[in-house]
């Protein structure tokens, strides 16, 4: 493969989705408008307006209809994509079960902000972290030229016949969706190539025909029957085989696109930031990644041995790659920018602290919550963090494993 | 809109599309109601339903009652099943991704997915204006959870969530006019149908299919075991629903009321129209009423009939 031009557009990150999706020859877009999503919806608007693309708009009267008129297009054999951020999500909840469910291969982005009460319309992790469970596979992107490329990747992801799961891409609201950026654009040709068209696993039909997996009048299937305790866990325990699965396509897809775009997030899994050597790291998602790594570069200058491991991917969870990132790590901070209230920590601390046990030799994991509704996180906080981390290696233990950082306590 | 003209010959031989064997009721009207919207299928069409006891007793994995392309996705959300699958149709014929002949869409729900948790789909998908047929079978309850009450029950009926108490016999509030609802959208075509009725009831499911645009189908779906009925009464209580006028049959084309014959002819020689007592005798769910110190709520029946009647004649041009 070899790099192609491309252009490069100043864009925020809504804006780079929409115009992924837009290069993507996706069929259906169906999406209800909530901050800081709003702007995919209404750039998409105006591509479809102007005759930009192929795509029905279908302007649904809620998230719980858009998410299923996505899945219902998708089960017809649809490319489809939606958008939505924290109630929206929320809304969806349901149906987000039912979308893995019935293996529609669906691509959303996520805005992430956070949920109410209090309403609030900045970011956090709360939306998406509270459907880790949904079977839908979770990327974040830590900036949006990678929520650009993400989201063209996950048409491809999605639609593998060995997964054939919904994908999410995780964009931190207002950091990303609102901030503009020089984004690098592929030729719409090369996107539409490298998506290519849907294709369709044989299933065996009630007629006992094998049949492409889509509603199709001239072979009849049924999608979404009733499963009881005779077949419904085989059926979810295909969905767990299919994230299974996932893991080195995600890798395979990341690795075809860099190939084209000469853009690689670590090995599309996880991206490791000066760890090589690390003594003490931090891992996070998503855009703090970026302020992250400029404290690492301060430590490092100062001859502090400090590191970072953004997971791009979380649902399925690498955990082999987290397991050989982090084994000689002395102390690891894991940053969670949602609660698990009554919880020990927050989400990602809980997968990261768990995979790391069955280590010979465990590094110390400590959790640090922050930036909840928003809240700025500065360099000094996560100066704050990687002193901790310092103090845990020196006195060999850690005396508060979760803590809040940047709150008046 | 054709008129499309058929023998009951040609009905019986037109392949059975809602299969039997399925795993409802014996004595069912809901999926009797079914089977005869299916039977007026005119080419390639795909089915979706919302939750409710056909979906449930009809695919029952790994078993199905459907020999056409079908989906569940959930309870409230068929309208929006209905929405994304025409949508799909329309795009990927465009694209030249599938074949290009036109496919019908029908969508299936009970009262419980329509009166109430379906209600915002519908109207959302009334009001895009997607091409598709929507049917209401409405066994006035949620049968699929044990017999609650919905936005549909009639007013005294028992169900387990209005019990016949001492206090409240019954359920207090009347049932919502939902066809006349959905008229208010300004679709091109509503009607209602019973199928004691059958003829008409697949004439008009045609009709629906025909219509360019959203259509809505409500149907009287008498349920042996909601209503607590003999299983061999149900198509003479979806006669006895049309001749008492609790349930009149009529279509609204482009907002246009009209009766339809059986209910016209009781509109021009009104003492045909049969007591709603008659009606309310067979089923046990009324039973309660027939009570002395109940007795005022069958004349709280008869008066809501009489006066939504005297409404419908009144749309229907008839004073
Ligand atoms: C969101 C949600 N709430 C509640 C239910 C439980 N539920 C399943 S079917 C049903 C009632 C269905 O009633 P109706 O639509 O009248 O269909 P019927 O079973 O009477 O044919 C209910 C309450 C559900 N499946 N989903
Ligand atoms: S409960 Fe009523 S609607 Fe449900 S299957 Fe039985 S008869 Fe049919
Ligand atoms: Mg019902």
């Amino acid at each position: 493969m070899t790099l192609v031009k491309q252009k490069v557009l100043a864009m925020n990150g809504d804006e780079a989705v929409a115009y992924a999706v837009k290069q993507s020859d996706v069929d259906v877009v169906a999406a209800y408008p909530i901050t800081p999503q709003t702007i995919i919806v209404e750039r998409f608007s105006e591509y479809v307006h102007n005759g930009e693309v192929d795509t029905e708009f279908v302007c649904v009267e809620s998230e719980h209809s858009a998410l299923t008129a996505c899945l219902a297009a998708s089960a017809v054999g649809a490319r489809a994509f939606t958008a939505t951020a924290s109630a929206g999500l929320a809304l969806m909840h349901e149906i987000l079960f039912v979308t893995s469910g019935c293996r529609a291969p669906v691509v959303m982005a996520v805005v992430n902000r956070a949920l109410s009460a209090p309403i609030n319309i900045h970011c956090d992790h709360s939306d998406a972290m509270a459907e880790r469970d949904s079977g839908w596979i979770q990327i974040y992107a830590e900036n949006s030229q990678e929520a650009y490329d993400s989201v063209i990747q996950a048409f491809r992801i999605a639609e593998h016949t060995d997964v054939l799961l919904p994908v999410m891409i995780g964009l931190d609201g207002f950091f990303l969706s609102h901030t503009l950026e020089n984004v690098k654009v592929l030729p719409d040709e090369t996107v539409r190539n490298f998506v290519g068209t849907r294709k369709f696993p044989l299933v065996k039909s009630h007629e006992g025909k094998l049949v492409p997996f889509r509603l199709d009048p001239e072979n009849p299937i049924t999608i979404g029957p009733l499963a009881l305790f005779d077949y419904y866990f085989e059926i979810k325990r295909q969905q767990e085989e299919a994230m299974r699965k996932a893991l080195p396509i995600i890798k395979q897809v990341h690795d075809e696109y860099a190939g084209i775009s000469g853009r690689r997030y670590g090995n599309g899994l996880i991206d490791a930031y000066r760890l090589e050597d690390a003594e003490i790291a931090a891992v996070c998602l998503g855009s703090t990644a970026g302020t992250v790594k400029t404290v690492v570069d301060e430590l490092r200058s100062k001859g502090i041995k400090a590191g970072l491991l953004r997971l791009r991917t979380f649902r399925p969870l690498p955990t082999e790659e987290i397991k050989n990132a982090l084994a000689n790590v002395k102390a690891v901070g894991v940053m969670d920018r949602a609660c698990s209230f009554g919880g020990f920590g927050g989400p990602v601390f809980h997968e990261v602290r768990h995979v790391l046990y069955d280590l010979q030799t465990r590094p110390h994991v400590s959790n640090y919550i922050y930036g909840l509704g928003g809240r700025d996180t500065s360099p000094m906080m996560i100066h704050q963090i990687y002193q901790d981390l310092q103090q845990i290696v020196e006195t060999n233990r850690v005396e508060k494993p979760v803590q809040f950082i940047g709150v008046r306590e | 809109m054709s008129e499309w003209k058929f023998t009951a010959k040609e009905i019986a031989e037109k392949p059975e599309l809602f299969a039997s064997g399925h795993r409802a009721c014996a004595g069912c009207v809901p999926a009797t109601v079914h089977r005869l919207v299916l039977k007026a299928a005119r080419g390639p069409i795909i089915a979706s339903h919302a939750t409710g006891c056909i979906e449930v007793s009809s695919t029952i994995y790994p078993y199905t009652a459907w020999r056409i392309p079908w989906i569940h996705t959930a309870f409230e959300n068929v309208a929006a099943n209905a929405s994304g699958i025409e949508t799909a149709l329309k795009v990927l014929r465009r694209k030249g991704k599938i074949k290009n002949e036109h496919v019908d869409v029908v969508a299936f729900a009970g009262d419980g997915g329509t009166y109430d948790i379906g209600i915002q789909a519908l109207s959302g998908a009334a009001e895009r204006g997607h091409d598709f047929l929507y049917v209401l079978y409405d066994n006035e309850a949620y049968m699929n959870t044990g017999i609650q009450r919905s936005g549909g029950t009639p007013h005294g009926a028992w169900t387990t969530t209005s019990p016949a108490g001492k206090v409240i016999p019954g359920k207090p509030q009347f049932k919502k006019p939902i066809a006349e609802i959905m008229v208010a959208h300004e679709i091109p075509y509503v009607a209602t149908a019973s199928p004691f009725y059958w003829k008409d009831l697949i004439a008009k499911a045609r009709k629906g299919l025909e219509a360019e645009g959203p259509a809505f189908l409500h149907v009287i779906a008498p349920c042996p075991r909601g209503w607590r009925f003999p299983t061999e009464k149900g198509i003479e209580l979806s006669r006895l629903a049309v001749e008492t006028c609790v349930f009149p049959l009529w279509e609204a084309v482009d907002g246009e009321y009209r009766l339809s014959a059986p209910s016209k002819v009781i509109a021009l020689k009104p003492e045909r129209k049969k007591p709603v007592k008659e009606y309310l005798k067979i089923q046990g769910r009324f039973r309660h009423l027939f009570t002395p110190e109940h007795e005022h709520v069958i004349s709280e029946i008869q008066e809501i009939v009489d006066k939504r009647w005297k409404r419908l004649l009144k749309k229907c041009g008839i004073a």
